[in-house]
């Protein structure tokens, strides 16, 4: 069998991994709201909803009430199943630089799955130092769709790169551009259990439904917006560096280091609502669940920054790998 | 400002936010309450709310959101400064619209007055605010650490505990465990006191201590640079040049504003600045993938060119797309390569009407390429012939006669060329597109079918053109072009000193935490008549701080021999007590 073809079947098997995580998380959270259901009807108190300005919050650990057997299980073997998957998506990345002979994030596919895998580390490596498995089954769930959709939509044979594109440059920025996209993944589920769990807690007639009940189970909507500022901080540097780096390599490349070609813009568009989400969070009236709704809208941007300025518009970074356009790179 | 106004240690509120929300009174801020209380006063007062509003947190919100607004057009609509011929063709396509759209400046976005008018409003807001901060902060670098509260319970984190020390080694320890190992730069500004006995409780001893300064100077810096990236990207605006010249192997040009194809500069450019040197372009090397997976994929261009300097030096140099050469501070880049067959006209009275390279442009990755050649100069008599053609650098033709280029390089070349004659239309002085020919008023060669002819010429061939209009030949030798873009900015280096400043800064703002420590400490008796040492302390960050708990904790293990109230004692005990030595031993030999 080729390299190649042997990092695909590795993808999905990481994908079949990560569904079985996406269970095993989902039943977790289930049976805790079970386990807990009764104790947090009595003591639900609306405390400090939305107001997230103040110093209170430290993120609880979700691991007040003490686990049942069958909870345990269920968390094990998501936990233990997302590792796998992890572990086999590194390796299939591997594989595919190999199969290429380069670095293996160089058109949409391989920033599919060098994205999700930077979701899963992230998520991953929060939990090595504190409970945050709520948040396994919707880091899972997106990161099994991203797969899926890269391997029947994105997928390119691995090959070369242009000349454009063979430069320590690749390495860096777009290193650095998934990895803010990861950690983006991850503050982007903690933004929308916030506002979800907020809704439920003011008393959404929606939300209240008893489908809805793990809710309670999920940290406070002030300490869920706590843990998503952490992450959107983090990914916000990274975000500024990624736009510096592209420009210094576009001075290299194209002759200029700027030049509002469409995906310049949309990075730009991303940075300046980032920017207007960390300056909301310290305006009075513009914090909690309005600060939520800016990372909603930089995610989706983010998003349609990744998909459809590589597929609609035809700018100079027209390094999907699914057009073939030979203007980019000389 | 008093230290008292602009701190509020008693609450629970998060004292440090203040100051950077438009509500609260800063010291010396602009900031002032925001709501519906309009000023009644004359036009001063007018303009001071104008300002205050200007530079209040919350407008700098809604031009941040504008400003993302603002951007998006530009990368829907096509755009001057990037593809004219696109701007025109939608014009074409949309005549009322695209005339609306051209009048608000939707196909020059970025230097429309609306997109300026927000990102320079954006920037005056900064300014406003950023100055009465800096001077708040310089002020501020100097204070103590606000005094110690009397009462912790509504803090943050807390911790208590109980040593055998006394309280003035509590102190000692504490303040020296806060101050960190290094003293000129200390973790945590430490102030210690002490009180009278008061509200039933003995004389105590205090600590009070701050961290965080930096956090501050982190953001304010980001923004500064953030100013002076913009000052720094003006200033290369009215500064540089560009200039783009095609180039064939074998020839050269001379780095002259005449030389260039076309150029570019800022309104403070001056042609002094051009250095007088030339350039050769030696070869032209090109590499294509040849494997199924990425068949005719660019691998490598290289362009090998001779430099001569203004001193008469020459020396040889090589440009890659990525690796632009360097020559007196001005870069030159290849942005773009092809082939420049040699075609020579005679006219039907057999005069050579023109000999040339014609420049062809690549329309796909097999370098199908697509040029014009005007041949206004022709015998008197004769009509003007215009040439349409392609050049296929490794041609197949097909059996309807249809002909393609199936790989880059040239293997088998071909030109195929489509023949008009009758007024080029370029003797009435209006600028043409060299790779265009407007075929309106010319009439075109067809065969008796009606089809237009398509003369294949092979290199060193020479074919005879329709009509009687004389005779075609390309060269034996097909040399290549390369397109150079030659750029100087002076400013390339402020404005990656501004954006590397803006990326250190806005680290050190968003990761510095931002924290107070207070510690108090008194002498009582225990059950056994002995004398106990108890201590409490109290922590406050600004915003969400998971590690304050942990620096609190971290404070009270600093104390010598120190029992935690809240843990049970045994378990604790040993470690704490293995790392308080060697706190120890730290304090004693700084002091
Ligand atoms: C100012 C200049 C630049 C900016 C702001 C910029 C921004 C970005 C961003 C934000 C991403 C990741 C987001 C995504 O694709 O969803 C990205 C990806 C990428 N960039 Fe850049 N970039 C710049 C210049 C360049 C240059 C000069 C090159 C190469 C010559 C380049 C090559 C790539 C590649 C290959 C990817 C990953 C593939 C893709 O998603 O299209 N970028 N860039």
């Amino acid at each position: 069998m080729q390299i190649a073809e042997l990092s695909v079947l590795l993808v999905w098997g990481a994908a079949t991994a990560l569904t079985i995580a996406l269970v095993a998380f989902a039943i977790d959270l289930g049976r805790r709201t079970e386990a807990r259901a009764d104790a947090h009807a009595e003591a639900r108190t609306p405390a400090a909803v939305g107001a997230a300005s103040g110093p209170t919050s430290t993120i609880p650990s979700t691991q007040d009430a003490a686990p049942a057997p069958a909870r345990r299980r269920a968390a094990g073997i998501a936990m233990s199943t997302t590792w796998l998957g992890t572990a086999l998506l590194l390796v299939a990345i591997v594989l595919r630089g190999v199969a290429a002979g380069r670095t293996p994030w160089a058109n949409m596919y391989e920033f599919t799955l060098v994205g999700s895998f930077m979701a899963l580390a992230v998520f991953l490596g929060m939990n090595l130092r504190k409970d945050f498995k709520f948040l396994g089954a919707f880091v899972t769930g997106l990161t099994v769709l991203f797969l899926v959709l890269g391997l029947n939509v994105f997928y390119v044979a691995a090959t070369g790169v242009q000349p454009a594109l063979q430069n320590y440059w690749l390495v860096i920025h777009v290193g650095v551009a998934i990895s803010a996209t990861g950690i983006f993944t991850v503050a982007f589920v903690a933004s929308v259990l916030q506002l979800l769990r907020d809704s439920r807690d003011t008393g959404s007639p929606y939300l209240l439904r008893p489908g809805f009940r793990w809710l309670d189970r999920v940290p406070t909507p002030t300490s869920l917006e706590a843990l998503s500022f952490r992450l959107n901080a983090v990914g916000f540097v990274l975000w500024t560096f990624t736009i510096i780096g592209g420009a210094i390599w576009a001075e290299h490349a194209w002759g200029r280091y700027w030049g509002w070609d469409p995906k310049e813009v949309w990075s730009f568009v991303i940075w300046v609502v980032y920017a207007a989400y960390l300056h909301a969070r310290t305006t009075r009236g513009w914090d909690g669940r309005r600060a939520a709704w800016f990372v909603i809208v930089g995610y989706l941007c983010v998003l349609f920054n990744f998909t459809g300025v590589n597929l609609i518009f035809n700018g100079k970074h027209s390094y999907s790998g699914l057009n073939t356009d030979t203007t980019g790179g000389a | 400002m008093s230290e008292k106004a602009t701190y509020r240690p008693e609450g629970i509120h998060d004292a440090f936010t203040e100051g950077r929300t438009d509500e609260a009174p800063t010291a010396g801020g602009p900031a002032k309450p925001a709501g519906p209380n309009l000023p009644s006063l004359g036009w001063r007062g007018m303009l001071r709310w104008t300002w205050r509003q200007l530079t209040s947190m919350r407008v700098a919100l809604m031009l941040l959101m504008l400003l993302a607004v603002a951007a998006v057009p530009g990368s829907v609509l096509p755009q001057r400064s990037q593809d004219a011929a696109a701007v025109l063709e939608y014009l074409g396509d949309n005549p009322t619209l695209g005339e609306w759209l051209d009048r608000l400046g939707f196909f020059d976005v970025y230097s429309s007055v609306w997109f300026s008018a927000i990102y320079i409003l954006l920037f005056v807001s900064l300014v406003g605010c950023i100055v009465p901060r800096t001077l708040a902060h310089g002020r501020a670098l100097r204070n103590r650490p606000p005094k110690t509260p009397v009462r912790f319970g509504r803090f943050p984190a807390t911790a208590q505990g109980a040593t055998a020390a006394s309280p003035d080694e509590v102190t000692d320890a504490v303040a020296a465990h806060l101050r960190g190992p290094l003293r000129r730069l200390p973790t945590f500004r430490v102030d210690t006191g002490a009180e009278e006995p008061r509200l039933g409780r003995p004389a105590t001893r205090t600590v009070a201590a701050e961290r965080g300064y930096l956090r501050e100077t982190g953001n304010l810096l980001f923004h500064l640079a953030l100013l002076g990236l913009l000052v720094s990207v003006a200033l290369g605006q009215l500064l540089h040049y560009r200039g783009q010249a095609i180039v064939t192997e074998g020839r050269g040009f001379a780095n002259a504003v005449v030389d260039y194809d076309t150029f570019d500069r800022g309104a403070w450019f001056r042609p002094a600045s051009l250095s007088p040197f030339s350039m050769t372009l030696d070869s032209f090397d090109s590499e294509f993938a040849s494997d199924t997976v990425a068949f005719a994929q660019a691998r490598d261009f290289t362009a090998h060119v001779t430099v001569s300097e203004p001193d008469g030096g020459t020396h040889s140099e090589q440009i890659k797309v990525n690796h632009p050469l360097t020559v007196d501070g001005a870069k030159i880049y290849l942005q773009g390569n092809g082939f420049a067959p040699e075609i020579t006209v005679q006219d039907g009275a057999g005069e050579t009407a023109f000999a040339g390279r014609v420049p062809f442009l690549p329309e796909d990755t097999m370098y199908t390429s697509r040029g014009v050649v005007k041949v206004p100069d022709v015998s008197a008599g004769q009509e003007q012939i215009g040439m349409i053609g392609y050049f296929l650098p490794t041609a197949v033709v097909e059996a309807d006669g249809s002909a393609r280029s199936v790989f880059p390089q040239p293997q088998n070349p071909l030109l195929v060329l489509e023949v008009y004659r009758g007024d080029l239309g370029l003797d009435e002085g209006v600028p043409q597109n060299v790779y265009r020919l407007d075929t309106a008023s010319l009439t075109p060669s067809v065969d008796d079918d009606g089809q237009t002819i398509k003369l294949l010429v092979k290199p060193g061939e020479t074919v005879e053109l329709p009509d009687g209009l004389g005779t075609v030949t390309l060269g034996e030798q097909v040399p290549r072009y390369v397109a150079l873009d030659l750029r100087h900015d002076p400013s390339l280096a402020w404005v990656l000193t501004f954006s590397l400043l803006a990326l250190g800064g806005l680290a050190v703002s968003l990761f510095t935490p931002r924290r107070r420590v207070w510690v108090r400490s008194w002498e009582t008796t225990d059950d056994g008549g002995r004398p106990v040492t108890h201590v409490e302390l109290a922590g406050l960050a600004r915003g969400d701080d998971a590690g304050l708990q942990r620096e609190v904790d971290k404070a009270l293990a600093s104390v010598p021999g120190v029992a935690d109230d809240a843990a049970d004692g045994t378990n604790d005990d040993k470690p704490d007590d293995d790392r308080l030595a060697g706190d120890h031993q730290r304090t004693a030999t700084e002091d």
